[in-house]
């Protein structure tokens, strides 16, 4: 069975209008398939979660979402995601450009090291040659304030990103994606690597984020879904190792009345 | 039941702590004997580069004096004299030869590093591997015969700096490869995920990551190349005379010790070993210069 986010609609409130389409989408390392057939709905300016166990393919999913799959030798994708109704695996249409609309923070935090904290809040800019006439002093200050870091930090702009703890590391990388002023914000497994404080803290900020960008985040962690998010998809792969969408709907009604026995299983915890 | 197999357990491993195991002293003894014999390789190694250095020092300092770095070197049998012109052609062929060889050796190793799959690219990667293999002399007839006796027609400066960029584009190569492989994949992806181009990502993340191994990279391959007398002899041949004429001959370090020593003069053994003297100098500065950019940073 095939689980759509039609089958959400028989939920109280009507979704919100899609931010994002996903429609049939495969995605294959070599000869591998870690994906199969996944169709949803991202829902603007609200919290997607995608959960599910190791090796379901939800980090694939969301990567395919703004093109970093292809970035993997031998990575292969089949099927449309539609921003604005638009297929971002149209022929013609710059991964790159799909990049700058759909950006991305990743498990580990990253910042560049070489660069200061104030060059990797621009970097973006900087780096697709869009710097030029922008007040860079603007978007430093209004990018690190937008994720809480900029009175930690506003003394110390020249210093490393490295001299960060990792959480404010991370709230840098994610002061550093939205500079770019993207719409949609991917997030992979973005707390995994932060201690309970720190992961407070983004959970905190995707809550105040949202209404400005509309968030996916993969989390390995069903609390963080069930206390972050509006929606959740639950992933699972099957006997031959390719994951698929068992279940998607409203966070609330998932884990209080998941329709699926599979959900059920994995959110009382019997596996994974 | 359980509590009585957990005393059992601790009184097997009472009595293997406090008697020795069969085997135990013999297993010491090889392992002394062995920590031993490597130790006295490495020294040995160590004292080898330390004697050379010693012994260069030692015959090459009586040498050193102001008009020696200054000077040029006298007709035959004179006493006195330098090496400057040679000092001087040393730096501006190595000079040429980083102009040549720096573009084509880190845009190797871009190629290899971040797109080079396939046959093409291990193709590539054997003929680089070959080419740091083969002797220098053999670059020396090479360039020797299409430059000096071709394209500029005489023994030059700009032979010499060609032999010595095709030395130099190998080991550049490798070793730049290699520290670009070291960029962690998340950095690439962290900017490629901020619509950054490929292209903007290697010049702007990759290479300033690394750019600390890559000048070590850079500066191992000068002080491989600034030694080289082989290829020189063959395509720059040396000069008396001061010389910026990149299409005349040239003086160079290597090939003013080589004069020098096979000359029956003893004043200009002397000045063989001081210019050995400084080139040691002039290329275990760059070895050092190398090592102190990379010491200091850290990725």
């Amino acid at each position: 069975m095939q689980a759509t986010a039609e089958t959400d609609e028989t939920g109280v409130t009507p979704a919100p209008a899609p931010a994002l389409r996903i429609e049939r989408l495969s995605a294959w390392y070599g000869a591998h398939q870690a994906i199969r057939d996944v169709s949803l709905r991202v829902p603007a300016n609200c919290v997607t979660a995608i959960i599910g166990p190791s090796g379901c393919g939800k980090s694939t999913a969301l990567r395919c979402l703004n093109r970093m799959h292809e970035v993997v030798r031998g990575a292969r994708v089949e099927g449309r995601v539609l921003l604005d109704d638009a297929d971002v695996y149209a022929p013609g249409v710059d991964a790159v450009r799909v990049r700058r609309r759909i950006g991305m923070v990743f498990q580990k935090p990253n910042p560049f090291p070489m660069m200061s904290i104030y060059d990797n809040v621009v970097a973006g800019l900087r780096l697709s040659g869009e710097a030029r006439g922008r007040d860079l002093d603007t978007v430093v200050e209004e990018s690190l304030r937008a994720v809480g870091l900029w009175d930690e930090v506003k003394g110390k702009l020249r210093q490393s990103g490295a001299s960060l703890s990792g959480g404010q590391q991370q709230r840098l990388c994610l002061a550093r994606a939205l500079a770019v002023e993207p719409e949609v914000l991917l997030m992979d497994e973005p707390c995994s690597a932060l201690d309970p404080v720190a992961t407070y803290k983004i959970e905190e900020l995707m809550e105040a984020l949202k209404d400005r960008y509309t968030i996916v985040i993969v989390t390995h962690n069903m609390q963080q879904a069930s206390r972050v998010s509006d929606y959740t998809a639950f992933f699972l792969a099957g006997e031959d190792r390719v994951g698929e969408l068992i279940e998607y709907g409203r966070t609330d009604s998932l884990f209080t009345a998941p329709r699926d026995r599979r959900t059920e299983d994995y959110i009382t915890g019997r596996f994974g | 039941m359980a509590v009585g197999a957990g005393a059992a357990g601790a009184a097997v491993a009472r009595r293997r702590l406090s008697a020795a195991a069969p085997g135990e002293r013999r297993r010491r003894i090889v392992n002394a004997a062995a920590t031993g014999l490597i130790a006295a390789a490495a020294a040995l190694s160590s004292l080898v580069l330390v004697l050379i250095l010693g012994y260069v020092a030692w015959q090459g300092l009586p040498a050193l004096n102001l008009p020696f770095f200054t000077e040029r070197p006298r007709p035959y049998g004179e006493v006195g004299g330098g090496v400057a012109p040679a000092i001087l052609g040393t730096l501006i062929m190595l000079l040429v030869a980083a102009l040549l060889s720096v573009p084509l050796g880190i845009g190797t190793a871009i190629y290899l590093a971040e797109f080079g799959r396939g046959a093409f690219a291990r193709l590539v990667r054997l003929v680089v591997d070959l080419l740091a293999g083969l002797p220098s002399i053999v670059v020396g007839v090479f360039v020797w015969a299409l430059l000096v006796r071709h394209v500029v027609g005489q023994y030059s400066g700009l032979a010499g700096a060609v032999a010595l960029a095709i030395i130099m584009v190998p080991i550049m190569t490798r070793s730049v490869e290699e520290i670009l492989r070291l960029v962690p994949d998340a950095l690439r992806e962290s900017a490629l995920a901020l619509g950054v181009p490929r292209w903007r990502t290697i010049l702007g993340v990759v290479l300033p990551t690394a750019r600390v191994g890559v000048i070590t990279g850079v500066a191992l391959s000068l002080a491989r190349a600034g030694g080289e007398t082989a290829p020189l002899l063959l395509t720059a041949l040396g000069n008396q005379f001061f010389s910026f004429n990149l299409l005349g001959p040239m003086a160079a370090l290597p090939v003013q010790i080589y004069t020098y020593a096979v000359s029956p003069y003893d004043d200009w053994h002397t000045k063989a070993w001081g210019s050995a003297l400084i080139l040691v100098l002039v290329v275990g500065c760059l070895s050092l210069a190398a090592r102190a950019v990379t010491g200091r940073a850290r990725w």
